[in-house]
């Protein structure tokens, strides 16, 4: 059992749904200045997500969810994920993210004018994003 | 008075039309079921951005960014949210009429329409149509939204509009709905919710620039989002009314016609009787 004092409400939330709501002891993800650990009683703090995994450590263990692109809010009792994409470590195609990490690959590699390249490289991190998730479980 | 015939082949004419009103109003019914829970399910998201932009703005009153004061261009654009169809009472053209009623110029808007009633009326009357997404309101979903929202921020910053509104349908609940325009851009926010819990200090990582800059247009695109989640549903509860209401004026006309027809058919058998009589004492 964990020491309730160290707990803070964690909550995440889509466009289409409240994909989580509980208490935890920590909480990692990454923005955009790099990977950070967000413990109780944090500065506030607004920052932009990265696409990247999400581990959420609750009293009974770990939650590892990837997440792309939104911003987070930190407050001293509360962190607010706001993402336009979430998923369960569990709810990963990993034959799609491989299918579309190919893709983007030949994409960039073929560089003709047409393409636009930012989407490629978005779509690119997002797949080995969710190949990486899939790995942590 | 009409005669027998006629009366019931109009009865039967207003019974199959009755028939189909009845069957739209239950597919717009189990359609608003599904649309309800979806624009329920938005909220949460779009409220908790709301919050954040609101209070992100009220700290950095120092800030000036291009999002935060309106463009050179004269030009104004309106996303218009309609439906692709009809038949669902006043609800297309309440929101037509809100852009016709707004109080600004003909010539200034660029409209880009999502649905094509909203579009086809606009049209009509003249207004210059940037751009059409009718086939997005058939099934809205963020990349949808997303893919306006660049395209009309892409607008706004290569300075060829200077604001934004929003015109769609607002979904209080079944049976109330609200057309509704609203500013975008520049973000205008309401004194009074500014005032509350500023005690707070606010980090903003990599900066305060920064932030807004990414923050701004992830918050549109979630008002374009909200706006086509609860637009969907509205038009189904807007057709649900209009169809149960055709239902109820069917029903009324077929009992009126009903009496008709009886009061013909009575008619008809006593004046046959009268003849028969007739000629039985004519031949006496």
């Amino acid at each position: 059992m964990a020491d309730n004092e160290k707990m803070f409400q964690v909550k995440i939330i889509t466009p289409d749904r409240v994909f989580y709501t509980g208490e935890a002891e920590m909480i990692e993800f990454n923005t955009s200045s790099g990977q950070i650990g967000v413990y109780k009683k944090h500065i506030p703090l607004t920052t932009v997500l990265e696409p990247g995994a999400v581990i959420i450590h609750e009293a009974e263990g770990e939650k590892i969810a990837a997440v792309h692109a939104g911003f987070a809010e930190v407050l001293p009792e509360q962190v607010t994920l706001l993402a336009e994409i979430a998923e369960w470590a569990e709810e990963i195609d990993v034959a799609r993210a491989e299918a579309a990490r190919k893709r983007a690959e030949e994409r960039l590699q073929a560089k003709t004018a047409e393409i636009d390249v930012a989407r490629a490289e978005f779509a690119l991190r997002k797949a080995l994003t969710r190949i990486d998730v899939k790995d942590m479980k | 008075m009409a005669s027998m015939r006629d009366i019931k082949r109009r009865k039967s004419s207003i019974q199959s039309t009755q028939q189909i009103t009845k069957a739209m109003k239950l597919v717009s019914t189990v359609k608003l079921q599904k649309a309800k829970n979806r624009a329920e399910e938005t909220n949460p998201y779009f409220n908790y951005m709301y919050q954040t932009v609101v209070s992100m703005l009220k700290r950095s009153g120092s800030i000036m960014h291009p999002y935060l004061k309106a463009g050179t261009s004269a030009k104004k654009a309106v996303v218009v949210i309609t439906s692709n169809r009809g038949l669902a009472g006043g609800y297309n053209s309440n929101v037509v009429k809100q852009v016709l009623d707004s109080g600004l110029k003909k010539e200034d808007l660029k409209i880009y329409a999502v649905g094509s009633k909203g579009k086809e009326a606009l049209e009509r009357r003249g207004f210059e149509i940037a751009a059409d997404y009718s086939e997005v309101i058939e099934a809205p979903g963020y990349e949808d939204a997303s893919a306006i929202c660049k395209k009309v921020l892409q607008a706004f910053q290569e300075e060829e509009i200077g604001e934004i509104y929003l015109a769609y349908t607002h979904f209080k609940n079944t049976v109330s709905h609200e057309p509704k325009l609203i500013r975008l851009l520049p973000v205008a926010i309401n004194g009074q919710e500014a005032e509350e819990d500023s005690n707070i200090l606010m980090n903003y990582e990599p900066n305060d620039e920064e932030a807004l800059n990414m923050i701004i247009p992830k918050y549109i695109t979630s008002l374009f989002y909200g706006a086509l989640v609860e637009a969907v549903a509205s038009e189904n509860g807007a057709r649900m009314q209009a169809m149960d209401s055709a239902t109820s004026n069917a029903e009324e006309m077929i009992s009126d016609l009903s009496l008709k027809y009886n009061r013909a058919r009575q008619g008809s058998i006593t004046q046959e009787l009268t003849e028969i009589i007739a000629g039985a004492s004519a031949i006496e």
